[in-house]
């Protein structure tokens, strides 16, 4: 309202202005930690005696000015007031970046702890509004958003994030704070959240982020709940979807209540239920999803201090595609020659063996205390509860019995200090001290693929970031950590001899059965990582980063330990006690420009791995379920390289075009082959048409090309066939035809009265019903993806 | 402030140290692998039965199954054949079959030969009047080698074409055996 009034009066004044000035000068004020616009900023223009408010893109914009200097003063609630001088020579842009005090406005995570991101590091920011969008989805779809993320799938509701081509352990995931340990070394595992709990959701590539870890080889991804003001209110928000394409429903719901003395208490939960989706020509039987989350947190804050209390459980219950579980070789060749898969029934919400069923608890307690002059500590303890249960199908006795089943349980400790009393030389420092046990339960009736361990991480970091008037910020940090694993495993001997550990490894064994050793190997990891960056700001409109960054990863357990039949792609997983550590060594470069209107962003990088660890075919052995490939985990200099595009053009005042590219090709060096899992090139473009006239409706309508991938490293192999008595390559390698999808979006706002809205919105996913298959998904053998998704959502503000 | 820190770090070194003395785990009972296939054919007019057997202790560890076929087979010989599934992981070994015989409806055995040496055809049913394939007929009728590939399915199509007849290329289902002996008739 005030602004309202504000830009009302400056618009009075500005008609009476003189005559021969009429220049402009369009100013953007953003948060310095992330770029994001400030809202309702105070622009006070000196020569002219003038006071201007930002509006909701953190735009404000003066008019017939004459030439000359113009002194503004920026101040905004909770930031430090700056003082600009902008030469007046004709029209202008001018991008000014405050130092935001986040803890005064912020909840308490991470993020507000400030800077904790790299200023030259490659970072994208996703807003709730896109989020919300995906209020069905998960997370890994949602990621798509951004250039240069895509995802591996396992079916359409296990989704990971891919960040420039590299995944699972390689990517770290923050939730408010809490780094995930919810085993996602696993490639079929996705990460245990909610996003309805998630207000923004941060995607920095490579491991420029090493507050949050030194071994983010692909990335980080960090994600932190809505921020909640010190101030009198009651609000909340409810979400409702329909969806046609699994006859499925998801609801959210959230409410917050803030008092002006800093208490706050907030509450959120979701629900999802999934039937079997649909390909464009069957259905996909027992592909359903069944989720359930709440979170809460509670707490109170000042400008000085402040604690809080947060806690979190997701449940899901997943369906994976009934005819991807096969026996063995012969049945993969059946498979793969099927051009439909082998099991198709009729529609139904069941979820049956083979399926996932995972809970997830979160809890953390945070204290932050600002000292004036000097920064800010903040101290957080948080623990993790994550069950994970996978289900085959079975005979007899044990048909309802989990096949798999951890338990596995991480305690954190973390004490921070960030120094920022100068806002031109931030110094940000840290420690860290983790526990970790997994307990296998043995009643399964399987051997264990992932043993008993403990897990101790140690972890200590300081990092920089300095301003200089010039328009350069530097940033530069440095990181230890320390991880010991002591797991204890039994072994066949016949698999600890074949994999030479006798002469190695004997000092392990601790138990000898009939068939088995008990071992307990220990394995200590020494990690160093670090980074340097520059940005350089120039001439208002444009932006330039270069980034170096240097990540060292611990093999994590499956990759040591693995140690079993991989059912749906018909191998056996082997792990290796020898495996070392990984290094990557990432340099990155960003060139932005920036304009009242138009953004366009390239980024370029290239990513050096020692010692990356993947998996590759190793042999074929007899068992009586038939021959089997034997898939090991190998380590070979990789290389990856790629170029993200990102821009958004407006063709008129309504009408914009966007478009999100990525090119990427990785190779293993040593072996001079193209890396496996590595996507294609992609690109989306999307027409947008906005008339806020009309109740702020939009309609969007978005291609999305994806190429066939012509980089892949042959894997296939003959295999004799018992069945027909004949020698069969097993196709396992070539990739899927390239596909063009169309997806459309539009929305529409109604206010109700007092801050009460609601939107509505349809989205049709491909609308042409288009058959495809992705590379990136372990299931192309055997299905189609998903075909046209119609689906309704009510979003009600209040 | 450093106080608080040091006392959090000493509750989780505690806490780490207290469940270090953890329990050595416990070793797993497979409850499903199948370390044994063994087909006895008994001669209808008496004589030593024969036996196929492949047996692979280490389930699905490196180790080769052995596969042992115990004597030539008789041309023009009828044959009672017997199916038999062991896991001798445990002691004393579990026997499979009777699992496999009890879900009958959800199991089926498929027996195919590389030379057209014998006729072999099912003498069993399950609930439902199909085939099994715990217990056969084996008619030798020429000279010669061959391979009998034996394969169970679980859950297959029973009704599909050709399955009750023991057509495994229209059966589906999830492959839980398949063994290959190699058999000679005189």
């Amino acid at each position: 309202m005030k602004y309202t009034f504000l830009l009302a009066i400056c618009l009075f004044v500005n008609s009476m202005a003189s005559q021969n000035c009429h220049y402009v000068c369009i100013g953007e004020v953003t948060d310095f930690h992330d770029g994001s616009p400030l809202v309702g900023a105070t622009i006070y223009a000196k020569e002219l005696d003038k006071y201007l408010a930002t509006d909701l893109q953190g735009k404000f914009k003066f008019t017939d000015l004459c030439a000359g200097t113009l002194t503004l003063t920026i101040s905004h609630v909770g930031c430090l007031t700056k003082t600009v001088e902008v030469h007046i020579d004709g029209d202008v842009y001018k991008r000014i970046n405050l130092e935001h005090h986040a803890e005064f406005l912020d909840e308490i995570t991470i993020h507000s702890v400030g800077d904790k991101h790299s200023a030259s590091g490659q970072e994208t920011r996703l807003k709730k509004e896109q989020l919300e969008l995906y209020s069905g989805a998960q997370l890994g779809d949602a990621l798509k958003e951004i250039a240069g993320i895509s995802s591996l799938n396992t079916g359409n509701n296990i989704v990971k994030p891919v960040i420039n081509g590299l995944h699972s352990s390689r990517v770290l995931i923050m939730n408010n704070g809490v780094r995930l340990q919810d085993q996602e070394w696993g490639v079929e595992h996705a990460p245990n959240i909610d996003l309805g709990s998630v207000a923004n959701v941060m995607v920095i590539k490579g491991a420029s982020a090493l507050a949050y870890g030194g071994d983010a080889v692909g990335g980080v991804v960090v994600m932190n709940p809505a921020t909640i003001r010190n101030k009198d209110s009651l609000y909340g928000q409810s979400i409702l979807a329909g969806f046609s394409n699994g006859r499925g429903f998801s609801g959210n719901t959230s409410l917050t209540k803030s008092f002006d003395n800093g208490w706050f208490i907030s509450g959120q939960a979701s629900v999802k239920r999934f039937g079997d989706a649909e390909a464009p020509d069957y259905f996909l039987t027992n592909s359903g999803l069944s989720s359930n989350a709440l979170s809460l947190r509670a707490g109170f804050k000042t400008l000085e201090q402040g604690l809080s209390i947060y806690y979190s459980f997701i449940n899901n219950e997943i369906g994976i595609l009934k005819a991807s579980h096969i026996g063995n070789i012969s049945d993969l060749v059946t498979a793969i020659e099927s051009d439909e898969p082998l099991v198709q029934e009729d529609f139904d919400y069941q979820i049956e063996a083979p399926k996932q069923e995972v809970k997830h608890h979160l809890a953390k307690v945070n204290y932050f205390k600002r000292f004036e002059n000097l920064g800010r500590l903040n101290l957080q303890y948080d623990f993790q509860n994550n069950r994970r249960k996978e289900f085959d199908i079975r005979v007899g006795d044990d048909r309802n019995k989990a096949a798999l089943d951890l338990a596995l349980k991480t305690h954190t400790v973390s004490a921070d200090f960030k120094f920022d009393a100068n806002h031109m030389r931030i110094f940000n420092t840290g420690l860290r001290f983790g526990y970790q046990q997994n307990v296998p339960d043995p009643d399964t009736g399987v051997r264990r693929l992932i043993p008993d361990y403990q897990k101790i991480d140690f972890g200590a970091f300081v990092t920089s970031l300095l301003n200089f008037d010039n328009g350069m910020q530097v940033d530069a940090g440095v990181r230890y950590d320390f991880n010991r694993m002591n797991a204890k495993k039994f072994y066949l001997k016949s698999r600890w001899e074949e994999r030479n550990y006798q002469d190695d490894y004997a000092h392990f064994i601790t138990d000898e059965l009939e068939s088995q050793y008990l071992t307990n190997p220990v394995f200590d990891y020494h990690n160093f990582s670090g980074m340097l960056g520059l940005k350089y700001f120039y001439k208002d409109h444009w932006e330039a980063g270069l980034n170096f960054s240097m990540a060292n990863r611990a093999p994590n357990p499956s990759e040591l330990f693995s140690d079993g039949l991989h059912h749906s792609a018909a191998r056996i997983e082997l792990g290796d006690l020898r495996l070392k550590q990984e290094t990557s060594s990432r340099i990155g470069a960003t060139l932005v420009y920036t304009d009242e209107s138009a953004s366009v962003k390239l980024e370029g990088y290239y990513n050096l791995i020692n010692n990356y660890i993947f998996s590759m075919p190793n042999g074929i052995e007899q068992t009586l379920r038939g021959a089997f490939p034997v898939w090991v985990f190998s380590q070979a200099k990789a290389g990856i390289f790629g170029l993200d595009f990102t821009a958004a053009v407006p063709i008129n005042s309504r009408l914009t075009l966007t478009n999100n590219s990525a090119y990427i090709r990785g190779m293993n060096l040593d072996m001079d082959e193209a890396l496996i899992d590595i996507p294609s090139f992609q690109t989306r473009n999307s027409l947008t048409y906005k008339q806020s006239k009309w109740k702020d409706f939009s309609l969007s309508l978005k291609s999305e090309w994806v190429f066939e991938q012509s980089n892949y490293p042959n894997f296939n192999f003959e295999q004799f066939i018992p069945n027909d008595q004949t020698l069969v390559e097993v196709d396992i390698s070539t990739p899927p035809a390239a596909y063009h999808l169309l997806h459309l979006h539009s929305q529409i706002r109604f206010d109700l009265k007092k801050n009460r809205g609601l939107t509505l919105g349809l989205k049709i996913d491909n609308i042409f019903n288009t058959s495809y298959r992705n590379y990136l998904n372990r299931q192309r053998y055997f299905a189609d993806e998903m075909g046209r998704n119609i689906s309704l959502q009510l979003k009600f503000n209040y | 402030m450093k106080k608080y820190t040091y006392i959090l770090l000493f509750a989780i070194l505690g806490l780490a140290n207290s469940c270090d003395d953890q329990d050595d785990p416990i070793p797993v009972n497979e409850e499903e692998v199948i370390t044994t296939v063994r087909l006895t054919l008994t001669p209808k007019d008496g004589g030593t039965p024969i036996v196929l057997e492949s047996r692979d202790l280490d389930g699905i560890g490196p180790d080769e199954p052995i596969i042992t076929v115990s004597s030539t087979l008789e041309v023009s010989q009828v044959y009672s054949g017997n199916m038999e599934l062991l896991n001798e992981t445990v002691s004393p070994a579990d026997q499979i079959t009777e699992e496999v015989e009890e879900e009958g409806a959800e199991h089926q055995f498929f027996f195919q030969l590389s030379q057209d040496v014998a006729d072999i055809s099912y003498d069993d049913e399950d609930v439902n009047g199909n085939p099994i394939g715990l217990s056969i007929v084996l008619e030798t009728k020429a000279v010669g080698t061959s391979n009998l590939t034996i394969t169970l399915r679980h859950e297959p199509e029973k009704t599909a074409a050709g399955v009750a007849e023991g057509d495994i290329s229209q059966a589906g289902g999830e492959t839980d055996v398949q063994v290959v002996f190699p058999i000679e008739v005189i």
